[in-house]
């Protein structure tokens, strides 16, 4: 990776940004930096503006006011093909695979597409890194599945490896626990740990607590579209307006 | 200046015409989202069925009309069954296969009508066809009076029914939210059907003031796809005076160029608003769906 | 070049070499008549599928780009004599063009609303084409064919290998896409064009890419039609007919593969030029409709599909 040395450039800088759906405000003036490397957790209740702030970065959804900063390059206006290919992949919180192929390919359209410039040359180079990014996420013996045949984890894990496969620096997980016991809540945490440990920023949107503790270094969280607490796990989860946000819904 | 007074006013009672026919599309494709392409082959069926009747037996077109609804409704019931069985039960990928099978359904229709009547326009014969009003220079085709306080009758009955009886309110909550109608422990399904029958059964009506209008043949429905989804979808989907809205803006525009422009232009306005309408304001210029 | 391909390639040569066998040994001129028809509709159904059977976009304008394509075609002869090839590419040309614009409407529209919207793009064209003097209006045109070249002693027969010629570049077009990495985006969009996107698929530039390609190959198909009928006008060319005859090809042979729309084509091509010459072409377009039901409601993933679940069956897979 280059640009190792400016480590006060933030990898993210999501600068003052505005999102409304008619009348609706849903994001209200937030600004966040997010740092190379660090494992941020971001919580809220339902319909606080969570998966309307990932929306703005990963390109779902554009911002109208304020800008969206990711590697030194303003990526406000960019469809999100493009700011795949510059490095954010996401989950989703409902799964998106696509359905008429086996988990391999699913991982192969990442690999098509979206890391193009890392060589990937003959059908083999492509088949090898599908199957290493399959190996690291317990996923290998599924390769041939069709993703309609996938248990809700494995579903999971899926879409956390087709991200991967797009080769990110930064990835946003989407309440990719959300429905699971909690041994594959472990699971699904382990493996998120592991890719944080290989070098990519991590945006963790989550609502068990526990899992949001354990797994960020900061934590911010929003209510009504406006960021309320931002800093490390506990020292947010003491804040009174977290609480009162948390117990008023 | 007459003459575009005249235009308007031909296209208010012309655009009353079209709520009428659109109206069953304004349930079936508006509220349950049955991409329904074989509406206006139902309704040529509709004409059809009242021309039959008037031609055999010397039935008024309306009273046509009116025996024929039951029958409507039974075929709306039925049809939705088969669609629901085929294509919403099995979940997601209805979309391509659901048009092309309800457009398989219009052309089978379509040539049945063909094989029993010919290719020729049939027309049906009441004492209002034919005859004029004047008022000052104006000349008004007293056929699309009728149509229009027909018309105009049956929106507002339809209006009325979907807000004010219990089953029209469950058709008007199936189309928001199935889950909490499910909760309510109601069967949506049978809702549904229950409310394609409806939009199957105005039909009758509707047929009988489309012959009334002009005369019918075995293609017509064609140039009806344009007309019911250009007045649905500008309508803003599934709202009845938003239907009576849009279609009023149709029949004045096409009035409008009909008389200026000229009658071989024609075809083109409804696919046009409808083209325009999808590409500026896909919810609809009237309103708009959550 | 792998197997596969070079199979593909000495198979589209053998097709080839046969028609022009065809042209050379066989008298009765019928069979090129009717054969001429059935190419016809091959090259619309596959290129019909780059758009709706990869990329899951309904398109039902296939008759806006045949019509398209015979106008083109009429314009270019009744204006300098343009020669049949010249003919063909202008409305290869204009079909891209056209497809461009139909692709911008993906960009707005999906489902049923893209598919009512190619339908209103056929009627406001053929509503133009009407009203354009020049090529004849509501009337029609009367068109006269050129000598015949060599080695062809017969102008239908010439349009035979023509339209054959167009076959095999559709097929080949086709299935370059869908081996390719472009066939694996629009499968991608297909699925799932949120989760396509986000995975790096441009998905509106595949898509204008499918809309472009298939428009060029439709509106090709079409422009030998005004020398084939001798005669055009804007209530045939335009037909919604074509739209969905080409539409129960794709969806009775089955969309996922090349072969799909080939084989559609040439099943419900044959039959209807059986039926339309013993009993009635009425009937033709009621068992247009009822196979169109038939298939959609039996086999939903077409014959090809049909075929490949018996196969895996008897493999054993209980897929």
């Amino acid at each position: 990776m280059t640009a190792r040395g400016i480590s006060e450039q933030p990898l993210l800088r999501i600068d003052a940004v505005t999102k409304r759906f008619g009348g609706f405000v849903a994001l209200d003036n937030v600004s966040v930096d997010i740092r190379p490397g660090e494992r941020f957790g971001l919580i809220g209740p339902n319909g606080s503006g969570k998966t309307t702030l990932i929306n703005c970065i990963s390109g779902a959804l554009r911002a109208e006011v304020g800008t969206v900063v990711f590697a030194g390059e303003d990526i406000t206006r960019l469809p999100a093909h493009m700011r795949t290919r510059r490095g954010i992949a996401r989950s989703f919180q409902i799964p998106r695979p696509f359905k008429s192929m086996t988990v391999a390919e699913n991982l192969m359209v990442a690999i098509d597409f979206a890391s193009v410039a890392d060589g990937f040359v003959s059908a083999a180079q492509r088949r090898d890194g599908v199957m290493s990014i399959l190996m690291r996420t317990g996923l290998a013996s599924k390769a041939d599945v069709s993703a309609t045949r996938l248990s809700q984890v494995e579903l999971r894990k899926m879409e956390l490896a087709r991200a991967m496969a797009t080769r990110p620096k930064l990835l946003i997980s989407d309440e990719a626990m959300a429905g699971l016991s909690s041994s594959e809540v472990d699971e699904v945490l382990d493996l998120l740990m592991k890719l944080a440990g290989e070098d990519i920023t991590i945006i963790m949107i989550e609502h068990i607590m526990q899992a949001v503790m354990r797994f960020s270094q900061r934590v911010m969280c929003l209510d009504a579209g406006r960021i309320i607490a931002i800093g490390g796990p506990a020292e947010v989860m003491a804040n009174q307006r977290v609480q009162e946000a948390y117990l008023g819904t | 200046m007459d003459l575009l007074l005249n235009a308007v006013v031909l296209g208010v009672l012309l655009g009353c015409f079209y709520a009428a026919v659109s109206l069953g599309l304004s349930v079936s494709f508006g509220l349950l989202d049955v991409p329904h392409v074989a509406h206006p082959a139902f309704l040529i069926l509709a004409s059809y069925g009242v021309f039959f009747l008037n031609d055999s037996y010397d039935i008024d077109p309306l009273l046509g009309g009116l025996l024929i609804t039951p029958l409507l409704f039974l075929l709306g019931l039925a049809a939705y069954r088969l669609y629901y069985e085929t294509f919403e039960k099995r979940g997601s990928d209805a979309g391509v296969r659901g048009i092309a099978f309800l457009f398989g359904i219009a052309f089978i229709i379509e040539v049945l009508i063909i094989l029993q009547f010919g290719v020729d326009q049939r027309s049906v014969s009441a004492s209002y066809i034919g005859k004029a009003w004047r008022i000052g220079e104006m000349r008004i085709p007293v056929r699309l009076l009728v149509a229009f306080a027909v018309a105009s009758a049956l929106t507002i009955l339809l209006a009325l029914y979907l807000s004010r009886t219990f089953m029209g309110r469950a058709i008007r909550a199936v189309a928001q939210d199935q889950e909490a109608l499910r909760l309510m422990g109601a069967n949506p399904v049978r809702i549904k059907q229950w409310a394609f029958g409806i939009a199957t059964a105005v039909l009758g009506i509707a047929g009988a003031l489309l012959i009334i209008v002009a005369p019918v043949d075995p293609t017509l429905d064609r140039a009806y796809i344009g007309r019911t989804f250009c007045v649905v979808v500008m309508a803003g989907l599934g709202s009845m005076t938003g239907t009576l809205i849009a279609a009023i803006i149709l029949g004045v525009a096409e009035s409008i160029v009909l008389s200026t422009v000229g009658a071989s232009w024609a075809p083109a306005i409804s696919f046009a608003m409808l083209l325009g309408v999808l590409a500026i304001r896909p919810q609809g210029l009237l309103g708009r769906r959550s | 070049m792998s197997r596969n391909s070079v199979v593909f390639w000495i198979g589209a040569a053998l097709f080839l070499a046969a028609v022009v066998l065809m042209t050379q040994v066989i008298g009765n001129q019928y069979p090129f008549f009717a054969g001429y028809v059935i190419l016809q509709f091959i090259v619309l159904a596959v290129a019909w599928s780059i758009l709706g059977g990869y990329a899951g976009y309904v398109n039902f304008g296939t008759s806006a780009f045949f019509g398209v394509g015979v106008y083109t075609a009429v314009f270019l002869v009744k204006a300098i004599g343009a020669p049949l090839a010249v003919q063909i590419a202008a409305a290869a040309t204009v079909g891209a063009l056209l497809g461009f614009a139909v692709g911008l409407l993906t960009l707005r529209m999906q489902g049923i609303f893209f598919s009512i919207a190619t339908i209103a793009v056929t009627i406001v064209i053929e509503t133009s084409v009407t009203n354009w003097r020049f090529v004849g209006g509501a009337a029609g045109i009367q068109i006269q064919r050129p000598p015949v070249m060599p080695p062809f002693d017969n102008y239908v027969q010439m349009l035979f290998f023509v339209q054959a010629l167009l076959v095999v570049l559709a097929v080949a077009t086709a299935r370059y896409i869908q081996i390719s990495w472009i066939g694996r985006g629009l499968q991608a969009l297909k699925d799932d064009e949120l989760a396509a996107e986000c995975t790096g698929v441009p998905t509106l530039r595949l898509k204008v890419l499918a809309c472009v390609i298939s428009g060029a190959l439709m509106c090709a198909a079409g422009a030998p039609a005004a020398m084939y009928l001798q005669y055009a006008d804007p209530s045939s060319a335009f037909n919604l007919n074509y739209s969905v005859t080409v539409l129960a090809m794709s969806l009775i042979g089955g969309t996922a593969h090349w072969m799909g729309p080939v084989v559609g084509a040439i099943l419900l091509g044959v039959t209807q030029q059986l039926l339309a010459v013993t009993i009635s072409s009425e009937v033709n377009v009621l068992v247009l409709g009822i196979m169109l039901v038939l298939f959609v409601v039996a086999a939903p993933e077409g014959l090809l599909g049909l075929i490949g679940r018996l196969v895996r069956y008897r493999a054993g897979g209980k897929a």
